[in-house]
């Protein structure tokens, strides 16, 4: 294996030539994206294209990164119900979840996605080689189903995940992504929502310091559906959460919650957009970056409004707080709307800890560390006070607590 | 208690505090008053360690310590608190989560044990009750949508459970009505013994009458230049500062 083909763009495209004729699925669509990827090149790198899209971050590093391969042999299962170790199912450590199929098994690619357009969709949709197929039958409530990815060594892996809810089923579908070394993990998720049925999606992102993590999630929602969905990212160097929602029936929801928690050099682009194709739906888009290091945090979020889609309710909020002078948020909010009966507010910040705030907690005794980590939480409440299952929320919230403690450490 | 010698204190250039010399034995309270801009609050946030302000000479001792070279925190975890003029809020703060963490950072500091929230609950009840507070203000944000008087008596709350040993009350019965005046100086006096002191700055003698100093200080222009009895406090009420102005240029 020469050091040129593992690498970058070109070294995606060697492995897929590679690995053509042994991958699942239609050989035509493979091909196809396999063009588009050529085409686009990957973000930042020396033969990407520039576009509006990818314009606060770059892929640079990934450009030159060497994925020589996995160590997958060393790894344990984290709890999770599904667990897919450098993109692959492993049922060893995994448990029965109905409703499941691998994709190695049933490979389809939904019609979402556009790889035509998404340099990262077309990536995966050339590589994808397993993932999570999992649908809910009408009417069932599914309860909670835990999605684990393990990335080790430095693999790169695009597992392409869909999750089909039918009429008045409900998920809590809770994604963890964890691992140890450089990887790449580059998951698209194609999730239909039905009518009336809801999904809450709770995505946890603490992957390895040195991995990149890119994720594509497009959810279609048909009436009076809801897709609830929440991230924590917290790990990962450079990192991209793509959230494609559209609603598409009368009284959907979509919620596209976030919080970045980022330290160091890392890295993190929380990028959502939201459909309102039929009216009276609702969406809502609060990401929290808290930013700490010389770490850069970018929130990209638009609402767009079809002309039909009146009585929409869409209301978008990015904050951050910058914990050190070398933090830097970018924060690119963008409304299109064609109706002229919509309620669509917008917002966006940026601070320091209050300094009041901290004397006042100091002066009752708190310590120094203590009453900033209150602070930090405080902050951070309003985003994660959205997660309304108490059990998920504490989850996050140790999580919190966990980051914290590293950087007070 | 407290011992302060020839203290100045500025914030950027300007000059505030000039040269306060005041002593405040154990068990006693003590009234601080004067024109507004004399320099009141910033004793009061000097005493408790606020970096705006730049000591620039005189000392404080407080028990023996030299309470200048503490940080905030230890001053507290020491037994000094400032209620403050205006309550800081702290959105996404829950009131009761707020004072149990301070409660128990205290009681860290002092070698005791950490009370649970149930634990913390039972005491936090009691003293809502003594001080008529509804049982709610403990679940909502700290000072979030409080009114005037509802920040000032979560101040009272909060000093009666730190339980300092000076307290420091930065007109603390601005915007009470009576009745509120009455509780706020009932949780002062529940707390006089002989190991408590206290600081009271304010502007008006109404406290007073419930909460009867051992000496009236006048503070203007950074300096302390008349003290006396509860009397002085009288005094002014009826005549003003210009006369004490008057008389001490």
């Amino acid at each position: 294996m020469s050091a040129i083909s593992t690498m970058g763009a070109a070294g995606f495209l060697a492995r897929f030539e590679a690995l053509r004729d042994s991958l699942p699925g239609c050989a035509a669509e493979r091909a196809a994206a396999a063009e588009s990827f050529r085409a686009l090149g990957l973000p930042g790198g020396t033969s990407g294209r520039r576009s509006e899209a990818w314009k606060y971050t770059s892929l640079r590093p990934l450009a030159e990164a060497d994925f020589a391969g996995s160590t997958a042999d060393t790894v344990h299962g984290d709890g999770a119900d599904l667990v897919f170790v450098d993109g692959v199912f492993r049922p060893d450590l995994s448990t029965t979840v109905p409703g499941f199929t691998q994709f190695a098994e049933a490979p389809a690619f939904g019609p979402l996605p556009r790889p035509d357009r998404d340099p990262l969709v077309a990536l995966n949709t050339m590589l994808a080689a397993d993932g999570a197929v999992l649908r809910v039958p009408a009417g069932v409530n599914a309860g909670i189903v835990r999605l684990g990815s393990i990335g080790t060594g430095a693999s790169a892996f695009h597992p392409r995940h869909m999750i089909h809810l039918e009429q008045g089923a409900s998920l809590i579908l809770l994604e963890t992504a964890t691992g140890n070394g450089a990887y790449l993990h580059n998951p698209v998720t194609e999730i239909t929502v039905a009518e009336g049925a809801h999904l809450t999606h709770i995505r946890l992102q603490d992957e390895a310091t040195d991995a990149f993590h890119l994720a594509t999630i497009y959810a279609e929602v048909a009436e009076g559906g809801t897709y609830d969905g929440f991230s924590l990212i917290l790990g990962g160097r450079v990192t991209r959460t793509e959230i494609h929602a559209v609603l598409n029936g009368k009284s959907a929801t979509a919620h596209m919650n976030g919080a970045q928690l980022l330290t160091g050099t890392q890295h993190a682009d929380f990028t959502s957009v939201v459909r309102h194709a039929e009216p009276n739906g609702t969406s809502r888009q609060t990401v929290k970056n808290v930013l700490n290091g010389r770490s850069r945090g970018v929130f990209q979020g638009r609402i767009e409004v079809a002309r039909h889609a009146q009585k929409t309710d869409g209301y978008q909020m990015n904050q951050a707080l910058l914990l050190s002078p070398d933090a830097e948020i970018d924060s690119k909010p963008e409304l299109e709307i064609f109706a002229d009966d919509v309620k669509c507010s917008h917002g966006a910040t940026v601070g320091e800890l209050d300094a009041e705030q901290l004397f006042y907690l100091r002066s009752r005794g708190v310590p120094d560390s203590e009453a900033r980590a209150l602070l930090v939480r405080a902050f951070l409440a309003e985003a994660l006070d959205l997660v309304t299952d108490e059990a998920i929320r504490a989850i996050l919230e140790q999580r919190v607590d966990a980051w914290w403690e590293r950087q007070a450490a | 208690m407290l011992d302060i010698r020839g203290l100045t204190a500025s914030i950027g250039d300007k000059s505030i505090l000039r040269g306060i010399d005041l002593v405040v034995p154990d068990g006693e309270v003590h009234a601080i008053m004067g024109p507004n801009g004399s320099g009141k609050s910033t004793l009061g946030y000097v005493l408790s360690g606020r970096e705006d302000y730049t000591v620039t000479g005189g000392s404080v001792t407080f028990n023996g310590i030299d309470l200048l070279s503490l940080e905030p925190e230890a001053r507290a975890a020491a037994g000094v608190f400032l209620a403050f003029q205006a309550p800081i809020e702290l959105p996404g703060v829950n009131n009761a989560n707020f004072l149990r963490t301070a409660l128990n950072a205290i009681r860290r500091a002092h070698g005791e044990s950490e009370l649970d929230a149930m634990q913390f609950l039972k005491v936090a009840r009691v003293e809502t009750k003594r001080l008529s507070m509804p049982d709610d203000m403990l679940k909502r944000n700290v000072n979030v949508g409080f009114s005037g008087g509802e920040k000032k008596r979560n101040e009272v709350l909060q000093m009666a459970l730190l339980r300092p040993k000076l307290a420091i009350l930065d007109e603390t019965d601005s915007g009470l009505d009576i009745d509120a005046l009455k509780i706020v100086a009932d949780g002062v006096n529940a707390l006089r013994s002989p190991t408590f002191s206290a600081l009271v700055i304010t502007h008006h003698q109404r406290l007073l009458d419930h909460l009867v100093p051992n000496r009236v200080h006048v503070l203007a222009h950074g300096r302390i230049i008349r003290s006396g009895g509860p009397e002085l406090a009288r005094e002014l009420e009826k005549t003003g500062y210009a006369g004490v102005l008057a008389e001490a240029a």
